[in-house]
């Protein structure tokens, strides 16, 4: 299986897996999703929501005996990331939500994340026990001290099997070192260092060092007056431990190189794609504002999303991107009252398939688009209960923008806002997709044939 | 003054011509996103929103840095629109009437840019300032306008160089019961070298007589009560 060559060809279709969640129709505000990851390998998928509670699921071996069903994703770990603080010098709450999660690269047996909420970023283990050593010469079997003048005899502590138990532990905390609201971490090729991006700063931190950071990236003014423009997402290069890149609420999207200077600020490249005169409104800049920025796994690309598009950006030129994918431009005559209902704001994230072949993003209604850049086609799929049966085909769906409307298509008016697919994920090798909507998780893989 | 937070042009030979269609595109009743809707009421509904977008978003304990500038910078695009044009080229007439668009120029931009400038300057301050609520009219829901007359532009007042908060006054309800009768004093004539003099004080001060520093001190110590405040001649002050 070539993961996403011929997405779109007649052999290649999508279909419902599993779906994660409650069916209840009222939503708890904490069991909002907001975050979703892969692991390296894809054997493991993590979630974050908005009552700070991070839930691993693992791939469960295929079976053999059903060798065209794919392995099932189930719960391994389940735990309480972040609580909700409150600062008492600056009276402020800090909420629980997991803003982000990102995988450390596996190093044995243990797995390692890293998630945060607005402030503080927090590295995770994972690890599995499934014995217990029995036979202590101080404890009991009940674990209660013993009398040591009651000790006669001395006895090697004997290691037995037990149920598999799964415990997340947290191995550091980094916290104090941003003023403003975390938007992203980035895990560093060196396996050494991360950053995390708030709206104004970037820090690099050092995994074994809590106490301080270093600050790479400050684009707050001296007078707050002069602010116009805030970082809205940063990523590590995949290949490249000098460098990052870091996007705009303007639209631009700078890549820093490390080895230049200490103090990032003046950026090595600069991207920008030159305003569309026929396109201006007041809204133009909320609209250009870029909601995500991911490097493809070649490290040659970056993929941006602002709210209408998704644009791919060659490296080594700057000017304009090399492609743009609209993915939902029907949206363009409703600003004004998306303005109105602040989803004029709402960020959506984008991803690469393995082979960087294909991109997805989500949009409203609880659609999500995909976009094979190989042949230029693309499809609006719906993360729906309605199509959950285990192994449904997925139905292509379609947005009317003005005419007459077809029997399975959906006016842009009938859309509702309310359902938007904010956060997805694409197995590192294989054509599984994660798709959070709301508080329900959905995935789904491709029809094997 | 609050920067305008335009996007940045990137061709370099385009901005000259460029400039000023960037500046003024919703101006020009040609244009096919101005030509379908009346700019004045377009403009000042979206105006009165983003501001309602403002309150809102200031009353946050931690308002979303992203937003509220996003926010910020669609209020000067708008008021923008809104201002007269008749510093640029000539333009055809506005299908607007000057009288409205004077009048909010004039009660907004002073009191708007004054607010804004405070608000974003004290965003660094923010957490230091607890958030008591103001007595604002019921804005309901994010985004959704308030039924009926929009908020007159006195709500932008309420916004207060110190966001609303404690100080309705703003920063001069801290000094409310400090006698400043002191320093109101005609001996503090800035006359001297090194103070700064404001425009208007300049033409009737000229014939006042220079005081040195060392008398300016003497007149210090007594005027505070203080004995003996031996304090170096330097420079200026």
């Amino acid at each position: 299986m070539i993961p996403g060559i011929g997405a779109f060809t007649r052999d290649t279709l999508w279909c419902f897996s599993q779906v994660k969640g409650t069916m209840e129709t009222g939503t708890t505000e904490a069991d909002i999703i907001s975050t979703v990851e892969f692991n390296h390998t894809g054997e493991l998928l993590a979630t974050g929501d908005k009552g700070g509670r991070v839930v691993i699921f693992q791939r469960e071996q295929e079976s053999k005996n059903q060798v065209h069903r794919r392995g099932e994703y189930n719960v391994y770990s389940t735990f309480q990331s972040h609580e909700p603080e409150f600062d008492y010098l600056k009276s402020l709450e800090i909420e629980e939500k997991i803003n982000k999660i990102r995988w450390l690269p596996q190093q044995n047996a243990a797995y390692f994340l890293l998630s945060t909420n607005d402030k503080t970023v927090k590295l995770w283990k994972v690890s599995e026990r499934d014995k217990r050593p029995e036979g202590y010469n101080l404890k009991d079997e009940e674990g209660r001290l013993r009398d040591p003048a009651t000790i006669t005899t001395l006895r090697v502590p004997v290691l037995r099997p037990m149920d598999l138990m799964v415990e997340a532990t947290p191995r550091r905390v980094f916290a104090n070192a941003h003023t403003y609201h975390i938007n992203s971490i980035s895990v560093n090729s060196d396996y050494e260092t991360y950053m995390s991006a708030d709206d104004l700063r970037i820090n690099l931190w050092n995994f074994e060092i809590t106490n301080q950071s270093f600050n790479i990236v400050d684009i707050k003014p001296a007078n707050m007056e002069e602010l116009t423009e805030v970082i809205t997402a940063a990523e590590f290069h995949p290949h490249h431990c000098n460098t990052f890149v870091y996007s705009s609420s303007k639209g631009t999207i700078r890549l820093c190189d490390m080895r230049a200077s200490a103090l990032c600020d003046r950026h090595t490249k600069f991207f920008e794609e030159p305003e569309d005169p026929s396109n201006r409104s007041f809204f133009s800049e909320i609209i250009s504002s870029i909601s995500d920025v991911k490097f493809s796994h070649s490290g040659r690309y970056i993929m941006t999303r602002d709210y209408l598009t998704v644009k791919v950006w060659d490296l080594n030129m700057e000017n304009r991107p090399i492609e743009t994918y609209q993915v939902h431009d029907y949206l363009r005559s409703k600003l004004c009252s998306l303005y109105e209902n602040d989803c004029i704001f709402d960020k959506f994230e984008c991803v690469w398939n393995g082979s960087d072949s294909v991109i997805m993003t989500g949009s409203y209604n609880n659609f999500f688009r995909m976009f094979d850049r190989n042949t230029k086609r693309d499809v609006t799929l719906e993360a729906s209960r309605e199509n959950s049966k285990p192994r449904a085909i997925l139905k292509p769906r379609k947005v009317c923008v003005g005419g007459k409307r077809r029997k399975d298509e959906i006016s842009v008016d009938s859309l509702d806002f309310s359902k938007k697919i904010l956060h997805t994920a694409w197995h590192p090798s294989e054509n599984i997709i994660a798709v959070a909507a709301t508080n329900n998780l959905y995935i789904f893989q491709d029809k094997v044939n | 003054m609050l920067s305008k937070g335009l996007k940045r042009k990137q061709e370099e030979e385009e901005e000259g011509k460029e400039a000023l269609a960037v500046d003024t595109w919703w101006l020009d009743p040609g244009h096919p996103a101005v030509a379908h809707a009346p700019p004045a009421v377009a403009s000042r509904s979206l105006f009165d929103l983003s501001v309602l977008k403002l309150h809102h978003s200031l009353r946050q304990s931690e308002p979303d840095l992203q937003h509220l500038v996003l926010v910020v910078n669609t209020l000067w695009r708008i008021q923008a629109c809104m201002a007269p044009t008749a510093a640029l080229s000539p333009m055809p007439s506005l299908p607007t009437a000057p009288g409205i668009a004077d009048n909010l120029l004039a009660s907004s931009d002073a009191s708007l840019s004054a607010s804004m400038a405070s608000l974003l300057e004290d965003l660094s301050h923010i957490e230091g300032l607890s958030q008591a609520p103001q007595p604002l009219v019921d804005e309901g829901p994010p985004g959704h306008p308030i039924g009926g007359a929009p908020p007159s532009l006195g709500a932008l007042d309420l916004l207060g160089p110190a966001t609303g908060c404690l100080l309705v006054d703003g920063l001069e309800g801290l000094f409310e019961d400090t006698d400043t009768s002191m320093y109101d004093s005609e001996l503090w004539a800035p006359a001297s070298e090194g103070h700064k003099s404001s425009p208007e004080d300049r033409p009737g001060k000229e014939e006042a007589p220079e005081l040195d520093e060392a008398e300016l001190d003497y007149l210090m110590d007594v005027l505070v009560g203080t004995q003996a405040l031996e304090r170096p001649p330097g420079p200026g002050c």
